[in-house]
């Protein structure tokens, strides 16, 4: 192994990267576009939704039912209608989430006594939606018949105290419950997901398919050389990538961080370890470009996207998909990510996913070099 | 034309079905894909471990106690007797929602004061820990509302039956047991033939110029558009293909049910496959390397899957995503998907988004084809 050698191979793919502006452009502006996609594109907190009402009473109590649901900040009363055909348009053409129908007697029934019922149609396509909306509707109806229970008993020379409960909620590590706050940090693992694996695949696939990688062996460099040579620059590119997420998401989005910059650095650095040699595992074992793009796409980037907790709760994926992704190294890194961002976990106690990432990158690197060496034999 | 046509198709198909692999990346990562992203892509919260803290002791607070432990979106594991375990349960991870019900809950209720429940939530995942709020809200209503019926029981026996209260009655249409897969799996269809026909069309056009063929294949007497066909076409059928295959398995595997007309799903499909070529297309055009080809596709690719409201409601988003939302051809063909299978819905309420999509197809299909004539001169 020689150090010439090795930063001639740097070399070559330096000026090979900064000869295709647009590829190193990526690199900057990957890391800021996705940021703002995720920080600002994933948020469940619902808030004006459209709703229709139908009033078929038309009576006082009714209005004054509907002011409440006018009142609240989660409803936008969109339009008043006089029929049920209106409302299920406008469920199936999506202009209302919801149509709350009171029914004819309303008024008549609330004076007789006993339950009456007001109908909520509610599109629940998007089954979180939904069930947001109905609390928020249940909460309103539950408010308005509280108060028309003290009345009547009052109008009986009966007084009865309001049974009020408060909910006081505090939302730990994130006290804003702020999704920028718990999407952004996780961000960093999908770009690095993409600049290591992704484009390292490809750039070197790309040797391969133009017979480059052939003439590169017949020189005097080892393999080794070869390997280290070609993926030190997009290391450094993806630590660049690194401190660019990290401040982003610290001083534009304002996500706490409360953890240390050193642990920061050495997980990204591990997992940086780990992607670009599964790139390089991928670009020898795939023939053209296509494939290994679309086999890293498949190995990288979808279990970062969907398997790593970053968007979706792993406990409350399947048993055998929570099993599977503890064979995913970037369940680990995530992991480490939210608690060195939000819960400032001291380093001491991050051996758990530190020590797992560690052996994937000691893995990952030997099979890389074994499959490479294969190859060239 | 018609003979030169079927000749250039030949190469195509022979192309693309030669390699092994190719094969079997054209069908598998999608089937692949779509069975992880229907088991894992779910915002739906079950047995959210929990802990208890009752310093009140009381009946009340007990039965209140019991609603979480009954519930199934709770999974009561500890019983606490001091608020330090709280904190240090929640920072290791052992639980998600802590409740405290301080001394003094029963007494408050019993006089008709604001009884408080403190409820921690461990916010890392801030749409877990606003799911998971809204459902505490639901139960907690749902004790006061119960609580203050017993005490109109008591007070007035007699009155039970004639006192009037108001009920929501809930109905979701469309998707009655609220699944989470049922929402997600109409627009992994769409998400996926989005990734898997840009790429393949951006990959093939710029092959031929990396690697010098295109010059060769000018030289013939073919036109370009004879060309331009004869690339597209392939990749339209495979992209009809996998559109078939990923909404087999999303109905015959998850049970998805398909409530509208198919043909107007057919109708979409094309209308969206022909846009997707032609964003394709484009990138050809403006990439000499397959790599850049493939680092502008996700550029594409990227913001389409966030912005067309895939995973989260488009109008959460800030009102300037939500204008550039419109721009994204998928957020249309996921209105179209949704509403074949869930909804039922027919042209009548579709038509705004086929004649999207028409219009877009169109305009992006003749930049594209003015663009690679510029290209090839």
């Amino acid at each position: 192994m020689s150090l010439t050698r090795l930063l001639a191979v740097a070399r070559k793919e330096v000026i090979q990267i900064l000869r295709d502006p647009r590829s190193l452009m990526i690199v900057v502006i990957m890391p800021v576009t996705l940021m703002l996609l995720f920080g600002y594109g994933v948020n469940l907190d619902l808030k004006g939704l459209p709703i229709y009402v139908y009033d078929r009473d038309g009576s006082q109590q009714s209005q004054d039912l509907l002011k409440r649901f006018q009142a609240s900040e989660y409803f936008h009363v969109a339009r008043v209608v006089n029929g049920y055909p209106a409302i299920a348009r406008a469920l199936d053409d999506g202009h209302a989430k919801m149509g709350i129908v009171i029914p004819w007697d309303f008024s008549l029934r609330l004076r007789d006594g006993g339950p009456v019922q007001v109908q909520a149609l509610v599109d629940a396509t998007d089954d979180n939606t939904a069930n947001v909306l109905t609390g928020y509707a249940q909460a309103v109806v539950q408010g308005y018949s509280s108060e028309i229970q003290l009345n009547w008993l009052r109008e009986r020379g009966l007084s009865l105290q309001p049974a009020a409960m408060s909910i006081e909620t505090r939302t730990w590590y994130n006290e804003d419950l702020e999704s920028s706050a718990f999407i952004v940090p996780g961000v960093l693992a999908l770009v690095m997901s993409v600049i290591g694996a992704f484009l390292t695949s490809l750039t070197i696939a790309r040797e391969w398919e133009r017979g480059s990688m052939e003439q590169l062996i017949s020189t005097p460099v080892s393999a080794m050389e070869i390997m280290l040579g070609k993926l030190a620059p997009y290391f450094a590119l993806g630590m660049f990538d690194v401190i660019v997420c990290a401040a982003i998401a610290i001083y534009w989005f304002q996500v706490p961080f409360r953890g240390s910059y050193l642990t920061l650095l050495v997980s990204s650095a591990l997992f940086l370890v780990v992607v670009l040699s599964l790139g390089f595992f991928i670009s020898v074992i795939a023939k053209s470009q296509f494939a290994a793009s679309q086999i890293a796409l498949l190995v990288t980037f979808l279990p970062a996207f969907l398997l790593s907790g970053f968007l979706f709760p792993i406990e409350q994926m399947p048993v055998v998909l929570q099993w599977f992704t503890r064979i995913l190294p970037v369940r680990y890194y995530v992991a480490l990510l939210k608690q060195i961002f939000l819960k400032g976990t001291p380093t001491a106690m991050l051996y758990v996913d530190l020590i797992p990432l560690a052996v994937f990158a000691l893995l990952l690197t030997l099979l890389a070099t074994r499959t490479f060496h294969k190859r060239l034999e | 034309m018609f003979g030169r046509l079927k000749q250039m198709l030949i190469k195509e198909f022979i192309q693309v079905f030669r390699d092994k692999r190719t094969r079997f990346l054209l069908f598998g990562p999608p089937i692949i894909q779509m069975l992880v992203f229907g088991y894992a892509a779910t915002f739906d919260i079950h047995h959210v471990p929990t802990a208890v803290l009752d310093m009140d002791h009381s009946q009340e607070s007990r039965e209140l106690t019991s609603r979480f432990t009954s519930s199934p979106y709770f999974d009561v594991q500890r019983q606490l007797t001091d608020s330090r375990q709280i904190r240090d349960l929640i920072d290791r991870g052992k639980v998600t929602v802590g409740l405290e019900i301080d001394a003094g809950f029963a007494q408050k209720l019993r006089k008709g004061e604001t009884a408080p429940l403190q409820v921690i939530v461990d916010a890392t995942n801030s749409n877990t820990a606003l799911i998971a709020s809204s459902y505490i809200a639901q139960i907690a209503l749902g004790f006061a509302r119960d609580y203050q019926q017993d005490r109109i029981y008591r007070i007035a026996p007699q009155m039970v039956e004639a006192i009037p209260s108001v009920e929501l009655e809930q109905r979701p249409w469309y998707n009655p047991g609220l699944s989470s897969r049922w929402f997600f799996i109409p627009g992994i269809i769409g998400s996926l033939t989005l990734v898997l026909v840009i790429t393949l069309t951006a990959f093939a056009v710029v092959r031929e110029r990396e690697i010098g063929t295109l010059e060769q294949i000018m030289v013939t007497p073919i036109r370009p558009a004879e060309f331009i066909l004869g690339k597209t076409l392939p990749f339209f059928l495979i992209g009809l293909f996998d559109v078939s295959l990923i909404a087999a398995v999303g109905t015959l595997w998850f049970q998805v049910p398909f409530r509208g007309n198919i043909l107007v799903l057919l109708a979409g499909s094309i209308l969206f496959l022909l846009c997707m070529l032609g964003v394709g297309l484009l990138i050809s055009t403006v990439s000499s390397t397959q790599q850049q080809a493939m680092v502008t596709a996700f550029f594409f690719i990227m913001p389409s899957v966030s912005f067309s409201g895939f995973g989260f409601p488009i109008s959460t988003m800030p009102q300037w995503m939500q204008y550039f939302s419109y721009a994204i051809p998928l957020r249309y063909f996921l209105v179209v998907l949704r509403g074949t299978y869930l909804k039922g819905v027919g042209m009548e309420i579709l038509w705004p988004q086929m004649a999207a999509m028409a219009g877009m197809a169109i305009s992006l299909l003749t930049i594209a084809i003015f663009r690679f004539h510029k290209a090839l001169d």
